[in-house]
């Protein structure tokens, strides 16, 4: 472990290290005042920074880290300068997780606050029963396409898919499934026959950019895009039919 | 269901008013949950397609006018077109949809807890008074090595090299059973809270968040993380003594859970973490865990988070191959598994997978000890058996089968005045236990009730410690996987071997 | 009719009983003579179906061969076990266990013993890596659960087991026990109640150089026996005897345990008691219960194990068993009933009722085992 005392950053070589060894690091690093770790060769160590807290705390990480990456976590900035694998944000209360390059499965479940912003693809049940409460609202922002099941269950949060530089569709099937909460934007149309009986499409409303502005303007500086090239044309808006989309399936 | 022209659905209850008895005070309408009874002017009129015989109202009528009898119209008997199905099949056509039931299944399967009797000491072995001379009933659940490492001091004493793996220290060996606030009231789960403290055991909040009058009783709280996540965050793990991740319920396994949007008021918004109104939906899987390696890497990210300060619980409902799963959740790093047997407890489940699917707690626990023993990691984790436990000597036939405690769930909500009515799901409950409506939950005094849990657990425990005494032991460890006190009786072979136990007289 | 197994259908062989030892910790051996009498005097507590006795420094002339006692019913079932024994054993001296005929013990199976080390090229190494010890212990199981007509009753370097249906004092006969010196002896007289007795279900029973003999039903049985299952031990037969010897077996030569600790397993301290330890012994204590509370073993008591080094003697944690302790010089006298230890030892120094689950450790002097000390000698001891 080195401290630049300059830029108060600790480097940790990450190399052949176990993970609880790696967190282990990471939490004395915070329990001793540390604000900004760089962790390099990275290579599928799983749970960084599970569910440590600090909304000053800033991790950038070198390589491809593990499953669960920022589970449980609560405040804290992790970067990812590669591309990252399944349960990105697992269950996570806030801070923000910003990926390179692409992500895997399941990225956000039932995720509560915070955001998740993803420069390239990412695959099957993205933001799948995501959250939001009182004034936590979860978002997640993927720059390319996504495979099925997107927003499973959604309950809640924002989910905005850009499909940048994409020419094919840019969702998969069962798109909203199960959709009770929460909004997800797109950039462009897809196939409708992809969407869940569950929800409605509509174009996005003035009210609906202010907010599309707001966490487009953050995404594009994070990840180094143009923010105008992004925020310019039409986005579509899908949003749950109802907040019980069940209620008619039981008898009692 | 107020009767209607084109219904052939006859009410399953009478509740009937003694005119002569009756004062008029209008007790019963007040405590009615269902809207039963209204004053016709004159006298208290009963709607008895309303009833669900939940007892409420003849228990606090002060006259004792009310009965609420079986309704005696026959249908005409067909062992094989029950008048179950009959019903069943009325109810769909008209109303559609899947049938909805609370609590456990009410059918008639064979329960293997009263086809076994007990062993006592006659003559060569002595017998031990439970009432004079010491008897430990006390517990701890989590992982145990399977050997003590020992350093030694300067002085020679041997003393341990590895502090011991977090524990759940338990002076009884029995819990209460996860029910999530939503699924029953805060005052059902603050009793049980009281309860839980007062005895030094654990209870379960189940998978609806950790409300924050309950905070303080964190040393006797389970916390539950289930595919929902409701209210789970970094400190929430932290707040119990333990985690359990929630995969499945004995009364409905590989099916989710659902309480309904309009149940969803600020309180349990506030304790679930989830916007007001909708509903909160517990998917039937974990997203993140498809296979057995990814439940193993949620438990160890729930180590992560709690520093590995707390053991993990994994609760299972026992399904046909429930050995080798249970062996599969031990070496993904559980340190307790939770069995949920076919006859188990639930606040709503689909009538067709709560009475037709599973297998119960005695066969599940079994063949989970054994094969946990016949594998060498039966001291991996701890074993905790539930699915209506009914006595202490349900309790006393789990342990001997291998569990290291038993979960109390139904039997806990009958002491706040549970009748098993199975209407948990509307949530409507007279008692106050499986509502939300604040003038129903007001009725259940945590107080009262904690104490009445209280008694109930003292009273099964010296029940434990007078069957102990019987057998000739002074602690619970040496009945536990005792199956030799065991012995069955009305049972085939198979169902013998699958026990582990003999035949009573061999 | 002679059966080396048991053949009821039971899931364990209960029994009553009597014991005694003794040891001289200096290693000075004294033949049978005296521990015959002592057990002799507890003759009610037997009913004639069974008796036997265990003798330490036996045999010094093959001190470093593994000494196995072997019964068979029948030739054809010592034909078998030989060739087991000659394709894994170098055996270095075999011949029949030198017996006396009389009246009261009649019907006897064929006894042989065998003067034996595991050979270095034997063909499990093909698939484990055994220790010597691991692998005495395995050929012991294999025997006697698997070779019909077959039955090892000792095992033990530089010690033996003499052991039969019989009141004790016959079967010391029977073996002539006065002819056979030892620097420490143990002896059981027993009364099973729910089988007729047979050989092999007499005690001492041992495994290497354990020998325990035992009086009082565990009523803690069935954990104690699927807990050792659990560590891959072969319960043929069904005895608390085997039980105990199996615990001790793991506790301290596989776990590497003090006997000490192994004592306050068997007989776990309440936690009454160990609350009011200190803190790193309460917490030891209260560890060794999470772990091995399976192997306590709950219900009356008394037992003595004797390994090369020393003897224990221990009861239940509340005393359900009688036990005397008596020292003398550099003898240590053991038996169920203080008159045992007088016909042995007329003037003791000291006598003693051990505490419940309190163990009395005997361990002996780093000596070599001394010269036959002569009849009359030991008695004005």
């Amino acid at each position: 472990m080195l401290k630049n005392e300059e830029e108060l950053v600790i480097t940790i070589d990450a190399k052949g290290m176990y993970y609880k060894e790696l967190n282990k690091m990471i939490k004395d690093g915070i329990g001793a005042g540390e604000k900004k770790f760089f962790i390099e060769n990275v290579n599928g160590q799983y749970y960084l920074g599970d569910g440590i807290q600090g909304d000053d705390i800033i991790i950038t990480i070198n390589g491809v880290p593990g499953n669960d990456l920022g589970v449980f976590m609560d405040g804290p900035t992790i970067i990812v300068n590669n591309d990252a694998q399944d349960n990105i944000g697992n269950t996570m209360n806030a801070g923000k997780i910003v990926i390179k390059g692409n992500a895997g499965d399941v990225v956000g479940y039932g995720m509560r606050g915070g955001r998740i912003y993803i420069a390239g693809d990412a695959g099957y049940r993205i933001g799948i029963h995501m959250k939001g409460y009182i004034e936590q609202i979860p978002v997640i922002i993927i720059g390319g396409k996504v495979g099925s099941f997107f927003g499973e269950y959604m309950a809640g949060g924002i989910m905005i898919l850009l499909g940048l530089n994409i020419s094919d569709e840019i969702a998969g099937d069962y798109f909203g499934v199960g959709m009770h909460g929460g909004v997800i934007y797109l950039k462009k149309k897809i196939d409708f026959s992809k969407y869940s009986k569950e929800v409605e499409f509509s174009e996005a409303d003035d009210n609906d950019m202010v907010v599309l502005k707001k966490y487009l303007l953050e995404y594009a500086n994070d990840l180094n895009l143009h923010y105008d090239e992004i925020i310019s044309g039409v986005f579509y808006k899908i949003s749950p039919s109802s907040a019980r989309p069940y209620a008619h399936l039981y008898a009692s | 269901m107020t009767k209607s022209s084109f219904s052939n659905i006859q009410p399953e209850f009478l509740a009937l008013i003694d005119d002569t008895k009756c004062v008029r005070c209008k007790r019963c309408i007040q405590n009615c949950g269902w809207g039963t009874y209204s004053f016709g002017g004159d006298k208290i009129i009963a709607d008895h397609y309303k009833c669900v015989a939940c007892g409420r109202c003849y228990t606090y009528c002060p006259e004792d006018a009310i009965s609420v009898v079986k309704n005696p119209t026959v249908m005409r008997e067909n062992a094989n077109w029950h008048d179950y199905h009959i019903k069943n099949i009325w109810k769909q056509s008209e109303i559609s949809g899947i049938i909805i039931s609370g609590m456990g299944t009410p059918l008639k399967y064979k329960k293997y807890f009263d086809h076994m009797l007990l062993d006592a000491c006659q003559v060569t072995n002595p017998s031990i008074d439970p009432l004079r001379e010491p008897m430990e009933l006390r517990t701890f659940l989590g992982k145990k090595p399977s050997k003590l490492e020992l350093d030694f001091t300067e002085d020679g004493e041997p003393i341990l090299k590895n502090p011991m793996p977090p524990q759940i220290e338990l002076q009884t060996p029995f819990i209460f059973a996860p029910m999530s606030y939503g699924s029953i009231s805060l005052n059902a789960q603050k009793a049980m809270a009281l309860a839980a403290k007062a005895l030094g055991i654990v209870m379960n909040i189940g998978e609806g968040g950790l409300h924050d009058d309950l905070v303080p009783f964190g040393k006797h709280i389970i916390v539950q993380v289930a595919s929902g996540r409701f209210g789970v965050h970094r400190d929430y793990l932290n707040s119990g003594i333990a985690v359990e991740i929630k995969i499945g319920q004995g009364a409905k396994p590989g099916i989710g859970g659902h309480l309904p949007g309009e149940k969803i008021g600020m309180d349990i918004s506030r304790t679930r973490m989830i916007p007001l109104g909708t509903d909160a939906i517990s998917p039937a899987p974990h997203h993140d865990i498809y296979s057995i390696e990814d439940l193993r890497q949620l438990i160890f990210a729930i180590k992560e988070a709690t520093d590995y300060k707390k053991p993990v619980s994994v609760k299972v409902a026992a399904v046909h191959n429930i050995a080798a799963i249970v062996s599969g959740i031990v070496r993904a790093g559980a340190d307790i598994v939770y069995i949920d047997g076919f006859t188990g407890g639930t606040g709503a489940a689909p009538a067709i997978v709560r009475d037709n699917t599973g297998i119960p707690i005695e066969l599940a626990l079994a063949q989970v000890d054994e094969r946990l023993r016949q594998e060498g990691i039966r001291n991996e984790a701890s074993l905790i058996a539930a699915g209506s436990i009914r006595s202490s000597a349900d309790a006393v036939k789990a342990i001997a089968l291998g569990a290291d405690a038993v979960a109390i769930g139904t039997a806990a909500l009958v002491v706040m005045g549970c009748h098993v009515c199975g209407k948990c799901h509307t949530g409507n409950c007279s008692w106050g236990i499986t509502t939300q409506r604040s003038e129903l939950v007001r009725r259940l005094d945590p107080e009262v009730y904690g104490e009445r849990l209280y008694n109930l657990i003292t009273a099964w425990s010296h029940e434990i410690m007078e069957v102990l005494g019987s057998m000739g032991v002074n602690s619970i460890e040496s009945l536990r996987g005792s199956r030799e006190r065991l012995r069955g009786v009305e049972l085939t072979d198979s169902e013998l071997q699958v026990l582990g136990i003999k035949h009573a007289g061999l | 009719m002679l059966r080396l197994k048991n053949t009821f259908s039971i899931e364990r062989d209960i029994s009553g009983c009597g014991l005694c030892g003794i040891i001289n910790i200096k290693k000075v051996k004294i033949n049978g003579e005296n521990i015959k009498r002592a057990i002799a005097l507890e003759h009610d507590r037997g009913n004639g179906l069974g008796g036997g006795f265990a003798v330490y420094g036996a045999y010094p002339d093959y001190a470093s061969l593994y000494a196995f006692h072997i019964m068979y019913d029948d030739i054809a079932a010592k034909n078998n076990v030989e060739e087991y024994l000659k394709k894994n054993f170098v055996i270095e001296k075999n011949e029949p266990i030198p017996v006396l005929k009389i009246s009261k013990i009649l019907d006897h199976p064929i006894l042989y013993r065998y003067f034996m080390k595991p050979k270095s090229d034997r063909e499990d190494r093909l698939f484990h890596d055994l220790k010597d010890d691991d692998f005495v212990v395995r050929s012991v199981m294999v025997i006697n659960s698997q070779y019909d007509g077959a039955y090892v009753f000792s095992s033990g370097k530089n010690m033996g087991v003499f052991k039969g249906v019989g009141y004790p004092e016959d079967i010391a006969d029977f073996y002539m026990l006065d002819d056979i010196e030892g620097y420490m002896w143990t002896a059981h007289n027993r009364f099973p109640t729910n089988t007729p007795g047979w050989w092999g279900g007499a005690h001492p029973f041992t495994l290497l150089d354990w020998s325990i003999v035992h009086n009082g039903e565990i009523s803690s049985y069935g954990i104690n026996k699927r807990y050792l299952e659990m560590f891959k031990y072969s319960l043929s037969l069904k005895t608390d005897t085997e039980v105990i010897t199996y615990i001790l077996d793991l506790l301290i030569r596989k776990h590497g345990l003090t006997i000490e600790l192994a004592t306050n397993i068997l007989a776990a301290p309440f936690y009454q008691t160990i609350e009011k330890m200190d803190p790193p012994k309460r917490e030891l204590f209260t560890a060794l219960r999470q772990i091995y509370g399976s192997a306590l073993l709950n219900g009356p008591f008394a037992i003595i194990f004797g390994f090369s080094d020393g003897m224990v003697a221990m009861n239940d944690r509340i005393k359900l068993r009688p036990l005397v302790a008596a020292t003398k010089g550099d003898f240590t006298y053991i038996a169920s009933e203080e008159a045992s230890i007088m016909e042995m030892c007329p003037s003791p120094d000291i006598v003693w009722s051990p505490k419940a689950g309190e163990p009395v450790i005997v361990r002996t002097e780093n000596v070599k085992a001394k010269n036959i000390v002569q009849k009359e000698e030991m008695v004005s001891l």
